[in-house]
């Protein structure tokens, strides 16, 4: 895989307002490094996490997506984290089945003292999804009406 | 489209343009985000300075801006700082957005080209999602007047006097029987040598007096339910088996009790209490508990010894648990701290070697109200020490256990330094790795010892054991120590070892986090709202925190905390209401098709199902916020206000870049 050396990966990063949003902050906060290829977007619980979301984010461009929330038992919505949990291992079987591989989209618990472990997951997944390369998402909609337009219809309603 | 959008972007001195090309990101916000309705960028030394904030406003009004994104610092930072600037232009504060470009960019990347380059996706992002924001109002709540503090230590006394002194009404509740914590247990209090116990029992008696106070020890809290300003509190009053109401206190059922406690709690194992006690002779309140895993008749069936000997008939082997629910708008958790378990150090020796005490012990050993009435001797009872050594740092600064550093262990072992040699005249060892005296008149009070000749040995205890290897090391525990200053090991030959332990947080920290919905640090502490600004409130609006339960301090510290949380609440309860942020769930009916998927979605039961019309609505008084529903809804028929599908997914459009002109579009 030397050609995917040099190729850049996008990653939308879903956060939780009350852990892993704060444990990025933290990160910044301590000046720790991570590679700048995660765009976060800050949710009020990974509860929010409307799997449209992550179907966007692949077919808008981006080669993964990283869902955080607090760790089993210390969601601030109290179970709501459980919830992601669930719909993340549904998406991920589904994501399966289109053809994309289950490791573009990954769950990570952090709270908010956590900064180093969202570094650290944050440096492995670029990682892997520079292993795996580019997605190539709207190379798949030739011929086929456009996953896009779709969703955002759908949106709109 | 048609909303005219202003984007900032701070330099925040260098913290951002050191690594991001703010002028660049500035250009090009300016530029490509064109025809997405930016009508102006603008750069700025500090965005959040009053002049960076009145540059904003300017624009509001003269420009006539409709939406404004700020890229700066954290959300969590100075979200409010430039809402309120909107607010005072003119301009709805919540169709106001601030995107990170320090935390999430200029502080944790190092390459500038890619900074640059991920600060304009995020700015992007901002500006897609600020033209879906809506102008809202904040839902205000009102706040009842009477507030909880959890743990009845030094810091939660100080807490419940100051608002019940300014006439508002405070639930204390104290796990064990009666108030005062550790604080009184200890002899003397640090760099002044007051008598603890002469400050505090003052205080105590207070709170067991004050009309606005209801105290309630061997009480814990069991259930959290509803909101800042209106929570509603499940206490547990764990039964005394004695009744209050005629309870005089005088003490003959301690006396009659023939079944013999080891006393874990209050004199760390020293010495004996009766199966029903008070923990000490000032307790308060002074009721006596009855310890229902000890007593003879609880175990046997037979004894009451206490209820034939009391004269006011006050014991009541009937009672049982009790569950009473309070009102509150406000929480304060003072539940302090544990001390560090000197076991887990094997090499120490404690448990093994009799004369190594941990250093609770030793204040109970000095304390004139304890097992040896103040008498410092070894564990015989009779033999006075002729040399002590009090090791620093037990359990602190020390990567195999705790790495932070217990703040209070320098002073405290200063002090028993001192008082061994007033008392007893013996030869005191200190052995330290640094010595942290940085309080007001701290400082002096080391000096002092300097010059009472306690020897200050730099370096920490290897081992502490009883293996001779000399005839002068026969029968003396012996201190293995390198001595960093000179270079070399030492063996110090002692009578007695005080191990001065570090402070870690309560056992439980976890569980009362979740329980009041807050959050642990790494190393266990419950975690403030901000380090530095705001260390008292939490992220949980209405719940504070107070002493060492937010990490290690010593009692001036605890006690301006608690006093602290207490104005915080004062000023909430002042104002009647507070304002807070409309993030909430709400339910179009015309699309609900009555499914009930969220129906047993949401953990604060905020969702109610109309039988008669077939459809749910949310109750936004006690909806959070979440989005859970939102996000399950597969009608599309819930909005979640502040954080709409259509604010995420055009996020996610921006931050991808996807809505950016290639080149700059003629205005």
């Amino acid at each position: 895989m030397s050609d995917n050396q040099a190729f850049e990966p996008v990653i939308i990063g879903f956060t939780c307002n009350w852990c892993s949003y704060r444990a990025a902050d933290l990160a910044g906060t301590a000046r720790m490094k991570y590679p700048p290829n995660v765009r976060l977007i800050r949710l009020m619980c990974s509860g929010r996490l409307d799997p449209t979301f992550v179907i966007k984010a692949l077919s808008g461009g981006a080669d993964g997506v990283m869902i955080t929330g607090c760790h089993p038992g210390e969601c601030h919505y109290i179970e709501q984290n459980y919830k992601a949990l669930r719909r993340f291992l549904l998406l991920r079987r589904t994501l399966a089945q289109f053809g994309i591989e289950p490791e573009r989209i990954k769950l990570v618990w952090a709270s908010a003292a956590e900064g180093v472990r969202l570094t650290e997951e944050i440096k492995k997944m670029v990682e892997e999804i520079r292993h795996l390369g580019p997605l190539n998402w709207p190379k798949w909609s030739n011929g086929r009406p456009d996953h896009t337009v779709i969703l955002q219809e759908e949106v709109k309603v | 489209m048609g909303e005219k959008i202003g984007v900032y972007v701070c330099h925040c001195g260098t913290n951002i343009a050191g690594t991001v090309d703010v002028e660049d990101v500035t250009r090009w916000s300016g530029n490509l985000l064109k025809h997405r309705g930016v009508v102006l960028a603008r750069d700025y030394k500090f965005m959040c300075s009053s002049l960076g904030q009145e540059l904003i406003e300017k624009d509001i009004q003269e420009l006539g801006l409709t939406r404004v994104v700020v890229a700066a610092c954290s959300p969590h930072l100075h979200e409010k700082t430039f809402r309120t600037a909107c607010e005072r232009a003119g301009l709805n504060p919540y169709l106001c957005e601030l995107v990170s470009i320090r935390e999430q960019v200029s502080w944790v990347h190092t390459d500038k080209t890619a900074a640059t380059e991920k600060s304009k996706a995020v700015i992007s992002g901002g500006v897609e999602r600020v033209i879906h924001h809506e102008p809202l109002e904040p839902l205000h709540v009102p706040i009842h007047p009477a507030t909880l503090v959890v743990g009845g230590g030094i810091a939660g006394i100080q807490a419940a006097l100051e608002l019940a002194d300014a006439g508002y009404p405070v639930y204390l509740v104290e796990r064990e029987p009666s108030i005062g914590g550790h604080m009184a247990q200890f002899d003397k209090t640090f760099p002044t040598l007051d008598c603890s116990a002469c400050i505090l029992t003052p205080k105590m008696v207070q709170v067991g007096n004050h009309p606005n106070i209801k105290l309630m020890t061997w009480a814990e809290v069991t259930k959290v339910d509803g909101y800042v300003g209106n929570f509603q509190v499940t206490i547990l009053q764990k039964p005394r088996y004695v009744n209050t109401e005629l309870c005089t206190g005088c003490g003959i059922c301690q006396e009659k009790c023939p079944k013999k406690v080891r006393d874990e709690v209050f004199e760390v194992g020293l010495t004996n209490r009766k199966a029903i006690y008070t923990p000490f002779p000032q307790a308060v309140p002074n009721y006596p508990v009855l310890d229902k895993d000890t007593c003879t008749y609880f175990l046997k069936g037979k004894c009451k010894a206490c209820e034939i000997f009391c004269p006011t008939g006050a014991i009541d082997f009937t009672q049982e648990d009790e569950y009473i629910t309070v009102p509150v708008g406000n929480m304060i958790l003072a539940t302090g701290y544990d001390l560090f378990d000197a076991h887990r150090i094997p090499q120490y020796g404690y448990g093994r070697l009799s004369n190594v005490y941990t250093s609770l012990e030793f204040e109970r050993l000095c304390n004139a109200a304890g097992p040896t009435n103040g008498n410092i001797v070894l564990r015989d009872g009779v033999t006075k020490p002729k040399s002590v050594a009090i090791a620093h740092c037990v359990g602190s600064r020390d990567e195999n256990y705790n790495s932070y550093c217990s703040a209070i262990c320098c002073m405290q072992s200063l002090k028993f330094a001192h008082l061994v040699k007033e008392r007893t005249g013996a030869e005191v060892y200190n052995c330290y790795i640094d010595i942290r005296t940085p309080a007001k008149g701290y400082e002096e009070f080391y000096k002092r010892l300097l010059e009472e000749g306690t020897h200050f040995i730099r370096g920490k205890i290897a081992e502490i054991t009883n293996a001779a290897r000399t005839t002068e090391e026969e029968g003396k525990v012996i201190v293995q120590v390198e001595d960093t200053l000179i270079g070399k090991q030492r063996r110090v030959p002692v009578d007695m070892v005080i191990l001065s332990c570090g402070l870690e947080p309560r056992n439980d920290a976890k569980e009362v986090a979740h329980l009041f919905g807050l959050s642990c640090s790494a190393d266990g502490w419950l975690i403030e709202k901000h380090p530095k600004l705001d260390p008292l409130a939490t992220m949980t609006e209405g719940v504070f925190i107070a002493g060492c339960a937010q990490g290690p301090k010593d009692i001036p510290a605890s006690v301006s905390q608690g006093a602290a949380a207490a104005a915080r609440v004062l000023g909430r309860i002042q104002q009647g209401e507070i304002a807070l942020e409309p993030v909430r769930a709400t339910v179009d009916e015309t699309r609900c098709s009555g499914c009930r998927i969220c129906n047993d979605l949401c953990p604060f039961n905020a969702i109610i199902f109309h039988e008669d019309r077939l459809v749910t609505e949310v109750n936004p008084a006690l909806c959070q916020g979440c989005g859970t529903c939102v996000a399950a809804c597969p009608a599309g028929a819930i909005f979640g206000t502040g954080f709409s599908n259509e604010q995420i997914l055009s996020q996610i459009e921006g931050l991808l870049l996807l809505n950016v002109a290639l080149e700059p579009v003629p205005a």
